[in-house]
């Protein structure tokens, strides 16, 4: 393999760490040998062969022939066009992707206008265009630098990350065909670890029982915040509207949707004045257990019979509801028969349900 | 290279070193509940280094965020599924994207009257990185689709429609069926459509276009203007996407 050229280490200034990867060996061809660099502009075709049962993963690069005059290599010349490199290590997959990446966007075709030698100190003093062209790409280099730092970092957080998650796994397989005989102790350990990991799992999932301690928690605090505000609003709110309402409250350390949904899921459970509902619409709701459904659906139908009729954005302003929890209401009182609709292009309209009355 | 055992004494010992890597299976799991906190606390020290120098940029830098975010779907874990996960508290994602979608909710709501329920993605931005004032910094596009995402499961009929080259997000409950998303489509450019103008492009019967039309209508969707010649169709939710396009 005649591409290569000994280079130095430390990265040329337009050249960036885009992956490195250890426990590499590269094969000349179809021998073993070691080597170094060669110019990505001379790759012309790459492939994948997967590790099978003693070999490791490798990939194979094709190459054109070499410009002359290129720097002394390991080979001076060699009969083959192609390399191999050999993951040893693993991390096949990931060198590839980067690899066919950086090959799509041929950055070395990109013009670079020659460095400044002398770094940041010789290039604030030039004057004029030139010395600000020269401490821009200056900055920008730096920053490469440090993101491709913290890409580093986050590929080396998510390995460990992925070290946790495979573990979760076995451990919930053996909870699945019961093999192990994990006690109800542990189980509420591992439950708490994967959401502390953010890993869902549908096995564990079900059980929303007594182990659940921060979502109790979370209720009744949810419970007792939100009674007088349910109070003020009629006794009923949307989900969204709550979300909102106790992120805002809290401004630091939010809620996610899911907590909301789990915590408030535990109402019944737990036997809160508070519950939650969802309509057929899909639309959740929080409303006061002493929220009647009869009395509402009386109360719009009055409201019906006063107006004659009503869309839901006519409804919505007469009582100060929001437009979907007095649609809601007209669907429900539709639903218990004391309501019809209108329904034409001019949108929808409920009537008194004359059909039954008269 | 030995022989294998053969004969009845093969299967019973065949039988017993399976009870017997079954017991130790048992033995395992056990075991591994408690190898995994340990591992849990590891885990924790290495991902407080991580936040002590990368906490600022993930807040900053959107194309670290998709990165980020990106990497934890491909090993199967959600940074954003409970505040009380180590990512959120350990790392601060959580805040964000919760207050993102607190952000996106309240938009939405105050320009539900105008527009139906129905957004444009780009003008969510816009409005949101204007509601965030001074501190806002780099919002993207990924940044809402994914606290939309996460917005869902609290039952608002929030869902993201693509739209040719870009995205509208409806926040109201109702379904939008392939054929009003395809007109939705062609009046991308210029924010409204006409009865012949669907024809031309589209090549449906004059049922099949009025009957998508009516319905968004109905919903409120759309405006319809007779001044011209040809009844106009125009989609509030498009207006400001029209105007940037023809600038």
């Amino acid at each position: 393999m005649d591409r290569f050229e000994w280079v130095d280490f430390s990265l040329q200034p337009e050249e960036s760490n885009v992956i490195s990867q250890t426990g590499v060996a590269l094969y000349d061809g179809p021998a073993k040998s070691r080597v170094l660099a060669v110019p990505l502009s001379l790759v012309v075709l790459t492939e994948e062969q997967p590790s099978g049962f003693a070999k490791s993963a490798k990939i194979a690069v094709h190459f054109q022939k070499a410009n002359s005059g290129k720097a002394p290599g390991p080979v001076a010349s060699s009969q083959h066009d192609y390399i191999r490199l050999s993951f040893r290590n693993s991390g096949e997959v990931e060198f590839y992707r980067f690899f066919m990446e950086q090959l799509r966007e041929r950055r070395w075709e990109k013009i670079v206008p020659p460095a400044d030698p002398v770094s940041g100190v010789g290039a604030r003093n030039r004057p004029g265009i030139m010395g600000i062209e020269r401490s821009i790409q200056h900055k920008q280099r730096n920053m490469d630098m440090n993101i491709s730092q913290s890409f580093k970092d986050l590929r080396m957080l998510m390995e460990k990350a992925k070290e946790m998650v495979q573990l979760s796994k076995t451990i919930s397989t053996k909870i699945r065909e019961k093999q192990g005989d994990i006690t109800e102790d542990e189980t509420v350990k591992f439950k708490s670890y994967l959401l502390s990991m953010g890993i869902a799992d549908p096995v564990t999932r079900e059980t929303h029982g007594s182990g659940d301690k921060y979502f109790t928690e979370l209720a009744r605090q949810l419970a007792a915040v939100l009674e007088k505000p349910l109070q003020e609003c009629g006794g009923i709110m949307t989900l969204s509207d709550v979300y909102c309402r106790v992120n805002r409250a809290r401004g630091m350390e939010l809620l996610s949707p899911e907590d909301l949904l789990n915590a408030c899921e535990m109402f019944e459970f737990l036997k809160l004045p508070v519950r939650l509902k969802t309509f057929d619409s899909g639309v959740m709701v929080l409303q006061l257990l002493s929220h009647s459904e009869e009395e509402v659906v009386k109360q719009t139908q009055i409201l019906l019979e006063d107006k004659e009729s009503l869309t839901a954005e006519e409804l919505a302003q007469q009582l100060g509801l929001s437009v979907i929890l007095a649609k809601e209401r007209l669907l429900l009182t539709e639903k218990m028969s004391k309501a019809c609709r209108d329904e034409t292009v001019e949108g929808l309209r409920f009537y008194p349900n004359y059909f039954v009355t008269k | 290279m030995h022989r294998r055992g053969a004969g009845i004494a093969a299967i019973k010992n065949k039988n017993l070193a399976q009870a017997r890597y079954k017991d130790k299976g048992t033995e395992i799991a056990e075991g591994q509940v408690a190898q995994m906190a340990k591992q849990m606390e590891t885990f924790k020290v290495h991902l407080e280094n991580f936040a002590s120098q990368h906490k600022e940029e993930i807040r900053k830098n959107s194309e670290f965020r998709v990165q980020f975010q990106e990497m934890c779907a491909s090993i199967g874990v959600d940074p954003l599924a409970s505040s009380k996960g180590f990512w959120a508290e350990m790392l601060g994602v959580g805040d964000f994207y919760y207050e993102l979608g607190v952000q996106i909710v309240e938009v939405c709501l105050a320009t539900s009257h105008r527009n139906g329920g129905l957004i444009g993605i780009e003008e969510l931005r816009d409005r949101v990185v204007k509601s965030r004032g001074k501190k806002s910094q780099d919002i993207s596009i990924d940044d809402l689709l994914r606290a939309i995402k996460k917005l869902k499961v609290l039952g608002n009929g929030f869902s993201v429609i693509t739209c040719g080259r870009s995205y509208m997000v409806q926040s109201v409950p109702g379904e939008l069926s392939m054929d009003h998303t395809s007109v939705i489509q062609q009046a991308q450019n210029t924010a409204y459509v006409t009865v012949s103008q669907i024809k031309k492009t589209l090549n449906w019967e004059t049922e099949r276009i009025h009957r998508a039309l009516d319905y968004l209508v109905k919903e409120a969707l759309v405006w319809t203007d007779d001044q011209s010649s040809e009844t106009q169709y125009w989609f509030p939710s498009l207006f400001a996407g029209a105007m940037n396009a023809s600038s």
